[in-house]
């Protein structure tokens, strides 16, 4: 583990930064599924990185958290290894890859797959806050739609899909309705794990750098796919068992082995997949 | 004017503590956390209220307060906050004697509900589990609270407040070092 670095205030952000992101945060919890603008600083890496969830785990994170980082899962990429480096450098933190032994997981486009608990709290990082973003390019005309609850161009997209291919063909970024007021991006994670958002009992926050908004989906609240009556949503997922643990249950990745079509399929979440792996050898 | 008594004794760790406090309690309507232990703010002000502003106020929002001169000077040196000439211009509210209506603070924009005001009230006492049955986000199915010391007609102006959505007021109710928050979104019922 690194030692803490000298000459920078806990968390790296100065307090005034915290304070505004902190009111921002406050202003989203009260407002599920709303985006809040805030002033995004420079962070010393670069924006897509995950800049707009950097901040919100340093307005949030104290020295009694621990800190989980995932990357599609996995907690052992460059981006999450990068991550819980740069907290425990500024900020002195426990990290742990544990789902449950975590107080704060900050997530690149994966929902853990163990359910979260009311102690914990999730940070999404988002690329493009703004569900309508592909519809409508004018900031000021999403507002405005945002505003008046008028969704009407994301479900003729839906339907667009389901009369070109005879289904809705998103798997990932699937906006969903907050609280039966908002339509929310829940960030590229996959629309297998849109259903765990649903009255999860840990708060969830969401943080964009680049588009610098700020939005949040408070504990046991109503999150649904958009879908229609006779196309209702469907989470997918790959037919197969994780080729490691043998997971039906879980999202998978598939993996190419060599170059002669060789593949195999394996669990995203790397804590849920050696867990198991680990309690199949203890049994034997 | 009194001497000035010292604000958080750590400013960066304090406040953290503090602003969890206050998430969690906005995340979960009705639910008492603790703030402000060992915070002496000039009266009337109570440590909760005074935590509340050290966290979340500064130069960058409006500040407008009924506390009296001394809880001025205090706000004034350990937040730097610019103080509103009325209520309803305020981003932050303290309310220590009897609250401003909620109707008559800034509820924001259909566009940018956020510019809606926090009300902070000082209340007599707070206590879970009897009075008013709280339903809404961050309710699994019911949270109880019971608010001693708010006006009479709260509960109805609450509703007006929440029937605005999503403008509104957020409230954040504190009694001696406990708070628990009121986010535009929860229903009341009374008991």
């Amino acid at each position: 583990m690194s030692p803490v670095m000298e000459g920078y205030n806990f968390a790296y952000l100065d307090e005034a930064t915290k304070r505004m992101l902190r009111r921002a945060i406050l202003k989203a919890v009260a407002i599920p599924g709303h985006q809040i603008p805030f002033g995004a600083r420079e962070m010393p890496l670069p924006y897509g990185w995950g800049t707009g969830g950097i901040q919100v785990t340093a307005a949030i994170l104290g020295p009694s958290d621990t800190l989980k980082v995932i990357d599609q899962g996995a907690d052992d990429t460059t981006n999450a290894v990068s991550i819980r480096r740069f907290f425990t450098r500024v900020a002195g933190v426990a990290t742990t890859e544990r789902t449950s032994e975590a107080t704060i997981i900050q997530t690149r486009h994966r929902i853990p797959e163990q359910a979260l608990r009311e102690d914990q709290v999730i940070v999404y990082q988002v690329p493009q806050p703004e569900p309508l973003s592909r519809l409508e390019p004018r900031r000021a005309e999403t507002k405005r739609l945002h505003s008046l609850a008028d969704y009407g161009l994301m479900h003729v997209r839906l339907y667009e899909d389901i009369a070109r291919y005879g289904h809705i063909a998103k798997a990932y970024d699937y906006p969903v309705m907050v609280n039966g007021r908002y339509l929310m991006a829940p960030s590229p994670i996959p629309a297998f794990d849109n259903p765990k958002m649903d009255r999860m009992p840990a708060l969830q926050l969401f943080g964009a750098g680049r588009e610098k908004r700020i939005y949040a989906v408070p504990p046991y609240t109503e999150v649904k796919s958009l879908d229609f009556e006779d196309h209702p949503f469907r989470p997918i997922r790959a037919p197969h068992a994780c080729a490691l643990c043998g997971s039906r249950e879980s999202y998978l990745d598939e993996v190419i082995t060599d170059d002669r079509g060789g593949r195999l399929f394996v669990c995203s979440d790397t804590d849920y997949c050696s867990g198991r792996v680990a309690l199949r050898e203890a049994a034997e | 004017m009194s001497v000035l008594t010292p604000g958080f004794a750590d400013p960066v760790l304090d406040a953290q503590a503090i602003f969890r406090a206050v998430l969690e309690a906005m995340s979960r309507p009705g639910r008492i956390q603790r703030a402000g232990a060992g915070l002496q703010p000039p009266a009337p002000m109570m440590p909760s209220a005074a935590a509340v502003l050290l966290t979340l106020a500064d130069s960058g929002t409006t500040l407008w307060q009924d506390a009296g001169e001394d809880a001025a000077a205090w706000l004034r040196f350990h937040c730097g906050a610019p103080f509103a000439d009325a209520p309803g211009e305020a981003a932050f509210v303290l309310a220590t004697g009897a609250p401003p209506s909620v109707a008559a603070l800034n509820a924001g924009t259909e566009e940018e509900p956020e510019r809606g005001a926090t009300l902070i009230v000082q209340v007599a006492a707070l206590e879970e589990g009897a009075g008013w049955r709280l339903t809404g986000p961050g309710i699994e199915r019911e949270h109880r609270l019971a608010v001693t010391g708010l006006p009479p007609d709260f509960v109805a102006a609450w509703a007006r407040n929440r029937a605005r959505f999503p403008r509104g007021v957020d409230v954040i109710l504190c009694a001696g070092e406990r708070l628990a928050a009121l986010p535009r979104t929860v229903a009341i019922a009374e008991g």
